[in-house]
C-alpha cells in the first residue's frame, strides 16, 4: 500500500476493484464503512455484489478479466470531461500524452458492452473518483491474477496519478495483501530474482555487496518462480524442493498438475504446523512451530513491521522455523548462529536499506513502517510524498486484451475464485477451527438464479463442475451476488478444490496465475 | 361572496368527532339544504372549543347560542325552531349559558369569559381546512410584514422583546434559542415543531393543529426566514389523526397559495415543511429524542450538550418549538411586542393554554394570562369541585411536575412560580384532586406512566424508575415499611440529579412533592396502614351497614366464609379472615358493604 | 491548540480546550469510573457514573461528553457524586444475578470492580428482574442479556465501527435489552461473528463460548500480531498452561481495537491435536516419527548428493507468507549462501 490503513477513514472517495473487502480483510472493510457514514463516497467494481457494494455509490459489475478496460473507460472520462489534474501531471509525471492518446478510444458506451455494465455509470465512477479531493483505490486478487495482471496494476497506478492521488494523504494505490507476511517475505528476498529489500540478484554491485556480508559465493542466475518450479519438477530439471509453510496442493492452480510436480521430485521437504495436503507427499515432514510459539516479526500491508511474539511452547519436538532453517545452513556447512530473532533482524537491517532503521526495541510497543532506513528514521506513513521513488510518476499505458480464457458452447460460464470470511487460505488452520467450519462447512459454487433455473439446479444441490483441466464436484448455491455469466467457488476447500479447474496461464511480468477466470460447465449430478 | 345570516360552527375536535360531530354536520347540511336555507345558513366545522366536557358542541351565530351534548336527533328541533322560526331551543343550550332566564351567549359564558386567548384564537371560530378563513383572521400578515419590511434580526428582536417563553415545559425564553439558532453556522438549518404532545391529558397542541394550523404553519416560516432555514419538519403522534389530516391540508394549501415553497409571497425566501409522524413514545417529546426519531433512530434522547441549536436534526443547526410556542408568534408579529407584554406577567408575557382535568366541573381547555391565580382557574372557570367535595390538590406539569395544595390556591401562575412550589408549568396539564384522592397513589400513577414511558437509555430512569414504582406499589398495598420513605426519597433524589434527559430528571418530582405535602399520607400507609383517603383497597376493611336486610346472598358468596348473621338480621364481616376479594359488596343487593 | 484553565478537585490544569472532562481527569491521573465509554465511540452517556459535580450546573454532569470550558470548577469525587454512583450500582446490581462466584467474567467485570471499588456490598431493592433466555446460537459466544447492564458499547460498535448494525436495542424502558431483529438470535442475523461487541462488553452479557475454564487473573496477555491476513491487527493472547485460550483486541495502529472472526476465535488450531510434533521420514509410503538429528541428517545427504551429482540450480525452494521476516530472510539466505540457487519463491500471487 502506498498509503495507511488508518488513512482509509478520512478518504473522500474509496474505489474498490477486485477486493471482497469486508470478508477478506474485514477490519479494513469496516473502516471503509467508517468512512463511508463520514461522507465518503464508495465506488465498488467486482464481478460479484459483495457487501461493500450495498453502500457504494456507484456499483460496476463487470465481467472477470475487464479491469483493464474499466479503469481506461473512466480515465477516459476524466480528461474527456478536463477533471484530471493538470498541475500535478505537469509537475510530477511523464508520458502523459501517451495515456491521452491510448484512452481516447475507450468511450463509456463501447466499454461498457465489454464489461457488461451501463456507460452512465462509468462516467458516474469516473466523475466521483475525480472529484475526490482524497481519493483511494484499493485492491487485491481481483486485479492482479490474469494473464496481464501487471497490466493490471498500471492501469490503477494510472488511474491515480491522472488525478494527482500518489503521495498524497489517505489516498494513493492500495494493494490488500491476503496473506499476514506476504510484504514481508517479498521485501525479505523470497523472491527469484530479488535479495532482501528488492536488490536485483543480476546486478553485480548487489551481489558483491551480499557475497561479502555473508561470506560467501552467491549466483547472479535468476531463479525460478513457483509456476516455473511446479513446471520443472514435472519436467524433471527441479529434483529437490523445500516447501516451508505452503500448501500449493490446493492454492495453486491446475492442482493435479502441481500433484504430479511433487511427486516426480527425488525429494521434497515439506515444513509445517499440520500434516498438510502437500505435506502428506512429502520425503520429510518437519514439525514447525506456530506463530504463538515463537518470536519475530510480521510486514502487513501497510509495510508496517510488527512483533510476533511467543506464548506458548511449541508442541512436542516442534521448533520455530528459523531454528530449523539455522540448523539446516549450519549443517550444510554454513556456520552462521543466531541466538534469537532479533539478532537476524539486525542483519537484515544491516543489508535492507528500507528496514535499516529497524530493530526490535524500536518495534516493541508500535511497528515502524518501512522505508525506515536509518535508527532516527520514524517510518513512512505514505509513499511518494513530494517526490516518487523514481522521480517522475510514469504513466503507463496499457491497452485492454481479452483474458486466456475463453468460454465456448462446451465451457459456456466463467468462474472466478476467492475467499470467503470464515476461512483462510487452504484451511489447514481455520479447518480446524469447529465455530469457523460450522459457519462454512463446505466448498460450494455460486449461481446466478436464472442460471439455476436454466440448469434445473436447486440450491444445496451438488453439481459437477469441470474446465479445460479437471472436474470437481461442490455444492450448488443458488444467489443473485453473481451475474448470469459467471460463478464463484471459494478456493479453500480440500474437497471440491476450485484449483482443480483453474489454469496454468501465467502473467508473463509477475508470473501471476490467471485464477480469476477459468472457462468451466456446469452439470446436474444425476 | 354569499352572505349568510346565521353561521352554524359545529365542533371539529377530537372530543367532539368521537361522539359523532361530523354525523352532525351531515345532518345539518341535509336538513338545511332540505329547508332551503343553504343560501342563508352556513355550516362550518371549526377546531376545539375547549369545553369538552359539553361535546358535542353546536355554535349558531349571530345569536351565540351554545348547544351542548347535541344528539342527532336534535338537529332537526334546532333546524326547525332556531334557524327557521328564530327560537331558540333553550333545553339544548349549555347549563351555564342560561341564567335568571336570561340567555348567554358563548362568550358571556364564565368558562369562556374569563380566558384571554391568543394562542386559541381561531380554535373553534374559523374552519382549520380553508386557508381563506384564516386569512380573513389576519392570516399570514405577520409573515408578510416580517418578509417585506424586517430583517431576520428585528423578527428575533421582536420574539425576544416580547419575552415570549417556550409553552412545552420548562419555559425557556423562545428569543434566546431562535438567536442561538440564527447565530449557529452550518449551511443547512432546520425549523422543527414538537407536537408530540404526550402528557397525560394535555391536548392544546393537538387542539391548535385541529383548529389553527395554519397559525404553526405560518410561525415556522418566520422562524425559517429569522434563523435562516429553508425546511421545517413537524413531528407529530400519529395518534392525532384529526390534527394529522388538517395540517397536511393547510400545508398543501399554503403552497398551493404560494405561502410555502419556492419564493414566498415574491420575497425570494424559500420554506418548505413535512410531516413527520411519531408512534407515541412519551420520551419522542424530548427534543433530542424527537430529532433521533425523525432521523429514524430509535427514539432515545442525546445527551446535551451540544444543544439542537448547533447540533440538532442531522447534526446540523436546528430551532425546535412546540405548537402553542408557534401558535403565539404570528400575533406577536402583528400586534407587537408591548401588546403581548401588557398580557401576563413581568416575567412570563402573554397566556398559557391548559388542559383541566380530574374532579372538576368543567373538564377541558382553557388559556389564561400568565399570573392568574389557581383559585379562578379552578372555580372560576373551571366551576370547582364537583359533589360537594372538598379541593385537596392540583397537580400541574403531568408526571414531570408536582403537586400544589389549597394552601397555594392564589399563588398566580407562571413558570417561576411553579417551580417556586415545587412543581412545574410543563405542557400545562393540571388535574385537580379531592379530598377522595389518595396521594401515594397518585403518585404510584404518575410512576407507572414515567417507568412505562422510560425509553431505556441511562441506568437511572430505567432501572431506578422501576424500583420507585416498586416501593409505591409495596407501599399502597400495605406492604410498605418506614424505611422504605427514606429509601424512596434517597433514590428520588439520585435520579433526579443524575438522569440523561428531561423526563428521568423529572419523573420523580411527584413523589417528591406528594413527600413534601402528604408525608403523613405516607407514612399512615406504612406505619398505621391505613389510607387516609380510602383509595388503597388493601388497606381498607370491608364493613356491612344497617342498610343490611340479611338476605344472605353476601355470606353465600363470601370464597373465605368469614360473613355470619341470620336470616333477615343484619350480618357482619370478619375483617381477620376476610380476604378482600369485593365479592361480598358486589353482590349485596341493598350497597350495605362498604370500605372504610 | 487552545487550552483553557480549569480546576478539577481545586487543582488547577490547563487542557486543549477540545477535551472532555473525563480526558483533562484522565491526563490529571483521576480515575473516573465508566461502563459505557469507550474512545473510539460517539459519547452515549447512559451509564452516568462519570458524573461529576460542575460548578453552577444544576445536576450531576457526565465527564464523558461535556466539554471543558475555561474557569470551571469541577468535583470529581465529592459526597454528592459518590452517592449517585453508589446507587447507580446499587440499581444496576438489583437487576444483575449475583452469581460473581461462577460467572467467567469474575475479575474483569466492571461492574463487579465498581461495586467493590464504591463499597456497594449488596443491593438495598428488591422487585422485578430480567429474565431472558440466553441467545447461543453463534457457535462463537452467548449473549446472555440477564447480565446485561445496558452500557450499548456492543450496539455501537456494531453500529459506529463494525457498521454490521446485527444487534440493537429492542424494547423500552425496563425491558430494553440488546437483540437482534424480531429476536431472531445471532446465528440468523447479519451478524459476521467479528466479535467486537464481545471484546467490549464490560459485563458477562457478551461472552466467548471457551473451550477452556480460566479466570483472567490466572492468564497472562502476549501481545502479538494477527496470522491471518495482511491487515496486521494487533492482539492479546490470553494463555493459561501453555495454553491460548482467548484473544482480546489491542489498539494497533491499523486495527483500533478491532478484530475479525479469525483474529478473535480462530485460535484453537494452535491447540489442535493435529499438530505435527515430531519429524516424519516417509519409508515405503508411510510415515515413520523420527528424531531431528536422522531427519536433519538425511536432508543434508539428500542435499549434498544431488547437488554434487547435479548441481545448484536443481533446487528450489518456497518460502512463506505465513512465517516471520527473520525465517523468511533465513530460509532465502539458505537457499542463496547455503545451496547456491536464487529458485526461491512464495505465495505472493495466490
Amino acid at each position: 500500500m502506498t498509503n495507511s490503513i488508518a488513512e482509509v477513514k478520512d478518504a473522500d472517495v474509496i474505489f474498490v476493484i477486485g477486493s471482497n473487502t469486508t470478508e477478506n480483510h474485514p477490519v479494513i472493510g469496516a473502516q471503509m464503512k467508517q468512512a463511508k457514514a463520514q461522507g465518503a463516497k464508495l465506488i465498488v467494481a467486482d464481478p460479484r455484489k459483495i457487501d461493500l457494494a450495498n453502500d457504494s455509490d456507484v456499483f460496476l459489475q463487470i465481467k472477470p478479466g475487464t479491469n483493464i478496460a474499466l479503469l481506461n473507460s473512466m480515465m477516459n472520462v476524466i480528461i474527456e470531461e478536463g477533471l484530471e489534474d493538470k498541475k500535478y501531471i505537469a509537475e510530477r509525471t511523464e508520458d502523459y500524452e501517451e495515456l491521452v492518446k491510448l484512452v481516447k478510444a475507450y468511450t463509456p458506451e463501447k466499454i461498457g458492452e465489454i464489461c457488461e455494465i451501463d456507460p452512465e455509470d462509468i462516467r458516474k465512477a469516473a466523475r466521483i473518483y475525480a472529484k475526490g479531493d482524497k481519493s483511494g483505490i484499493y485492491y487485491a486478487m481481483g486485479i492482479t491474477q490474469h494473464k496481464k495482471g501487471t497490466h493490471g496494476v498500471m492501469a490503477v497506478s494510472n488511474l491515480a496519478l491522472l488525478c494527482g492521488n500518489i503521495g498524497k494523504e489517505s489516498a494513493g494505490v492500495n494493494p490488500l495483501r491476503g496473506q499476514n507476511n506476504v510484504q514481508g517475505a517479498c521485501d525479505m528476498g523470497g523472491l527469484p530474482a530479488d535479495y532482501p529489500g528488492y536488490q536485483k540478484v543480476f546486478k553485480p554491485e548487489i551481489q558483491e555487496k551480499f557475497e561479502k556480508t555473508w561470506n560467501t559465493k552467491l549466483s547472479p542466475k535468476v531463479g525460478l518462480t513457483i509456476p516455473e518450479v511446479i513446471h520443472g519438477a514435472e519436467e524433471g530439471s527441479v529434483n529437490f524442493l523445500y516447501i516451508m509453510g505452503e500448501n500449493p496442493m490446493i492454492s495453486d492452480p491446475d492442482i493435479n498438475h502441481v500433484k504430479k510436480a511433487l511427486d516426480n521430485v527425488d525429494f521434497l521437504v515439506v515444513q509445517d504446523i499440520f500434516l498438510t495436503e502437500t505435506a502428506e507427499r512429502a520425503d520429510v515432514v518437519l514439525p514447525a512451530a506456530s506463530f504463538a510459539e515463537k518470536e519475530g516479526t510480521f510486514t502487513n500491508s501497510e509495510r508496517r513491521i510488527q512483533r510476533v511474539r511467543k506464548a506458548v511452547e511449541a508442541p512436542g519436538e516442534a521448533k520455530p522455523d528459523w531454528v530449523i532453517l539455522m540448523d539446516i545452513m549450519n549443517r550444510l556447512g554454513y556456520d552462521k548462529k543466531y541466538s534469537s530473532p532479533s539478532e537476524i533482524m539486525d542483519e537484515i537491517a544491516s543489508v535492507t536499506p528500507q528496514y535499516g532503521g529497524i530493530s526490535y526495541d524500536r518495534i516493541s510497543k508500535i511497528g515502524l513502517q518501512w522505508p525506515c532506513p536509518s535508527k532516527s528514521h520514524p517510518g513512512t506513513k505514505y509513499l511518494h510524498k513530494g517526490v516518487f521513488a523514481r522521480g517522475k510518476g510514469l504513466f503507463m499505458p496499457q491497452e485492454y486484451v481479452g483474458s486466456v480464457e475463453s468460454v465456448d458452447s462446451e465451457y459456456p460460464y466463467i468462474m472466478t475464485t476467492g475467499r470467503v470470511l470464515y476461512h483462510y487460505h487452504s484451511r489447514s488452520m481455520t479447518g480446524r477451527v469447529e465455530g469457523l467450519n460450522k459457519k462454512a462447512p463446505v466448498s460450494f459454487i455460486e449461481i446466478n438464479p436464472a442460471t439455476a433455473n436454466r440448469l434445473n439446479i436447486e440450491d444445496g444441490e451438488k453439481v459437477k463442475v469441470t474446465s479445460r483441466r479437471g472436474t470437481i464436484t461442490t455444492m450448488a448455491k443458488i444467489t443473485d451476488i453473481i451475474g448470469e455469466d459467471t460463478v464463484f467457488i471459494p478456493f479453500h476447500y480440500a474437497d471440491g478444490a476450485a484449483n482443480v479447474l483453474t489454469g496454468t496461464e501465467l502473467d508473463p511480468i509477475a508470473k501471476i496465475p490467471e485464477l480469476k477466470v477459468t472457462a468451466v460447465r456446469i452439470e446436474k449430478i444425476l | 361572496m354569499n352572505i349568510y345570516r346565521s353561521h352554524v360552527l359545529i365542533c371539529g375536535g377530537t372530543g367532539c368527532t368521537s361522539s359523532k360531530s361530523d354525523k352532525l354536520q351531515k345532518e345539518f347540511q341535509n336538513l338545511i339544504q332540505k329547508k332551503d336555507l343553504d343560501k342563508e345558513v352556513k355550516v362550518v366545522r371549526t377546531g376545539c372549543f375547549g369545553l369538552c366536557e359539553a361535546g358535542p358542541i353546536v355554535i349558531v351565530y349571530p345569536e351565540g347560542s351554545f348547544y351542548s351534548q347535541i344528539k342527532l336527533e336534535d338537529v332537526e328541533e334546532i333546524v326547525e325552531e332556531h334557524l327557521l322560526k328564530g327560537v331558540v331551543v333553550k333545553r339544548l343550550l349549555y347549563k351555564g349559558a342560561i341564567s335568571e332566564e336570561a340567555i348567554k351567549s358563548i362568550y358571556e359564558v364564565d368558562f369562556y369569559k374569563k380566558q384571554e386567548r391568543i394562542a386559541l384564537k381561531n380554535c373553534g371560530v374559523i374552519s382549520p381546512e380553508d386557508i381563506y378563513e384564516y386569512i380573513a383572521f389576519d392570516g399570514y400578515m405577520g409573515l408578510a410584514k416580517a418578509l417585506t419590511e424586517m430583517s431576520p434580526e428585528e423578527v428575533i428582536k421582536v420574539v425576544t422583546e416580547s419575552g415570549l417563553r417556550g409553552r412545552g415545559g420548562a419555559g425557556f425564553p423562545t428569543g434566546l434559542k431562535w438567536n442561538f439558532a440564527a447565530k449557529a453556522t452550518g449551511n443547512e438549518k432546520y425549523v422543527l415543531c414538537n407536537a408530540d404532545e404526550g402528557d397525560p391529558g394535555a391536548f392544546m397542541d393537538r387542539s391548535i393543529l385541529e383548529g389553527d394550523p395554519h397559525s404553526v404553519i405560518e410561525a415556522m416560516s418566520l422562524a425559517g426566514y429569522a434563523i435562516g432555514s429553508n425546511q421545517g419538519y413537524v413531528y407529530v403522534r400519529a395518534e392525532y389523526p384529526i390534527a394529522v389530516q388538517r395540517l397536511q391540508i393547510a400545508i398543501n394549501q399554503a403552497r398551493e397559495k404560494g405561502l410555502l415553497g419556492k419564493n414566498i409571497l415574491g420575497t425570494g425566501f424559500d420554506f418548505d415543511m413535512e410531516i413527520r409522524l411519531g408512534a407515541g413514545a412519551f420520551v419522542c417529546g424530548e427534543e433530542t429524542a424527537l430529532i433521533a426519531s425523525i432521523e429514524g433512530e430509535r427514539g432515545m434522547p442525546r445527551n446535551k450538550p451540544p444543544f439542537p441549536a448547533n447540533k440538532g436534526l442531522w447534526q446540523k443547526p436546528s430551532l425546535i418549538n412546540n405548537v402553542e410556542t408557534y401558535a403565539n408568534i404570528p400575533q406577536i408579529m402583528l400586534k407587537g411586542v408591548d401588546w403581548f407584554k401588557s398580557i401576563g406577567t413581568e416575567k412570563s408575557s402573554g397566556t398559557k393554554v391548559f388542559a383541566l382535568g380530574g374532579k372538576i366541573e368543567n373538564t377541558g381547555l382553557v388559556e389564561i394570562p400568565m399570573g392568574t391565580p389557581l383559585r379562578k382557574v379552578i372555580y372560576d372557570i373551571g366551576g370547582g369541585i364537583p359533589n360537594g367535595k372538598e379541593f385537596k390538590a392540583v397537580q400541574t406539569g403531568g408526571p414531570s411536575g408536582g403537586c400544589i395544595t389549597a394552601d397555594h390556591l392564589d399563588t398566580p401562575i407562571d413558570f417561576d412560580s411553579l417551580v417556586a412550589l415545587g412543581s412545574m408549568m410543563g405542557s400545562g396539564g393540571m388535574i385537580v384532586m379531592d379530598e377522595d384522592n389518595c396521594m401515594v397513589d397518585i403518585a404510584r400513577f404518575f410512576l407507572d406512566f414515567t417507568v412505562e414511558e422510560s425509553c431505556g437509555k441511562c441506568n437511572p430512569c430505567r432501572e431506578g424508575t422501576q424500583r420507585m414504582l416498586e416501593i409505591l406499589e409495596r407501599i399502597t398495598e400495605g406492604k410498605g415499611e418506614v424505611e422504605d420513605i427514606d429509601k424512596l426519597e434517597r433514590l428520588a433524589k439520585t435520579i433526579k440529579d443524575t438522569s440523561l434527559c428531561g423526563l428521568g430528571q423529572t419523573a420523580p418530582n411527584p413523589v417528591l412533592s406528594t413527600l413534601k405535602y402528604f408525608r403523613h399520607e405516607y407514612e399512615a400507609h406504612v406505619i398505621d396502614k391505613t389510607c387516609p383517603a380510602g383509595q388503597c383497597k388493601a388497606l381498607l376493611d370491608y364493613f356491612i351497614t344497617d342498610k343490611c336486610k340479611g338476605c344472605t346472598k353476601c355470606a353465600r358468596v363470601c370464597p373465605s366464609s368469614c360473613i355470619t348473621g341470620k336470616v333477615k338480621e343484619i350480618h357482619s364481616i370478619n375483617n381477620k379472615l376476610c380476604i378482600k376479594c369485593g365479592a361480598c359488596m358486589e353482590a349485596c343487593p341493598f350497597d350495605a358493604i362498604i370500605l372504610k | 491548540m487552545d487550552t483553557v484553565i480549569i480546576k478539577i478537585n481545586d487543582e488547577r490544569v490547563e487542557v486543549p480546550n477540545d477535551f472532555t472532562i473525563l480526558q483533562a481527569a484522565k491526563k490529571m491521573g483521576i480515575d473516573i469510573p465508566t461502563l459505557c465509554y469507550d474512545e473510539r465511540l460517539e459519547s452515549h452517556a447512559a451509564c452516568r457514573m462519570c458524573v461529576v459535580e460542575v460548578e453552577g450546573a444544576r445536576n450531576l454532569q457526565t465527564s464523558c461528553s461535556l466539554k471543558v470550558a475555561d474557569g470551571m470548577e469541577i468535583k470529581t469525587h465529592s459526597e454528592r457524586v459518590i452517592q449517585a454512583r453508589k446507587d447507580i450500582l446499587d440499581l444496576l446490581w438489583a437487576n444483575h444475578p449475583n452469581d460473581c462466584l461462577t460467572c467467567e467474567k469474575s475479575g474483569e467485570c466492571k461492574l463487579q470492580e465498581y461495586c467493590y471499588k464504591y463499597d456497594v456490598k449488596e443491593t438495598t431493592f428488591e422487585g422485578k428482574r430480567k429474565n431472558y433466555e440466553i441467545d447461543d446460537s453463534s457457535p462463537f459466544f452467548y449473549n446472555n442479556q440477564n447480565k446485561c447492564i445496558n452500557c450499548g458499547k456492543c450496539v455501537r460498535v456494531c453500529s459506529e465501527l463494525q457498521h454490521t448494525n446485527a444487534i440493537g436495542f429492542s424494547e423500552r424502558g425496563f425491558n430494553t435489552h440488546v437483540s437482534t431483529p424480531f429476536e431472531i438470535g445471532i446465528d440468523n442475523s447479519v451478524c459476521v461473528s467479528c466479535g467486537n461487541c464481545v471484546s467490549v462488553c464490560p459485563v458477562g452479557a457478551l461472552m466467548p463460548k471457551s473451550k477452556e475454564k480460566f479466570r483472567l487473573w490466572e492468564t497472562k496477555k502476549v501481545r502479538t500480531t494477527c496470522s491471518y491476513c495482511g491487515v496486521g491487527c494487533q492482539m492479546d493472547l490470553l494463555v493459561k498452561d501453555n495454553k491460548v485460550v482467548g484473544v482480546q483486541p489491542a489498539n494497533g495502529p491499523s486495527n483500533n481495537g478491532l478484530l475479525c472472526v479469525k483474529g478473535k476465535f480462530g485460535f484453537n488450531f494452535i491447540n489442535h491435536p493435529d499438530r505435527l510434533n515430531k519429524p516424519l521420514i516417509k519409508k515405503d509410503g508411510q510415515f515413520v516419527e523420527s528424531s531431528w538429528e536422522e531427519a536433519y541428517g538425511l536432508i543434508v545427504e539428500k542435499v549434498n548428493n544431488i547437488k554434487s551429482e547435479k548441481g545448484s540450480e536443481v533446487f528450489a525452494g518456497f518460502t512463506s507468507a505465513r512465517c516471520t521476516n527473520e525465517e523468511n530472510y533465513l530460509f532465502q539466505k539458505l537457499f542463496r549462501a547455503g545451496i547456491g540457487t536464487n529458485s526461491v519463491d512464495h505465495c505472493a500471487r495466490l
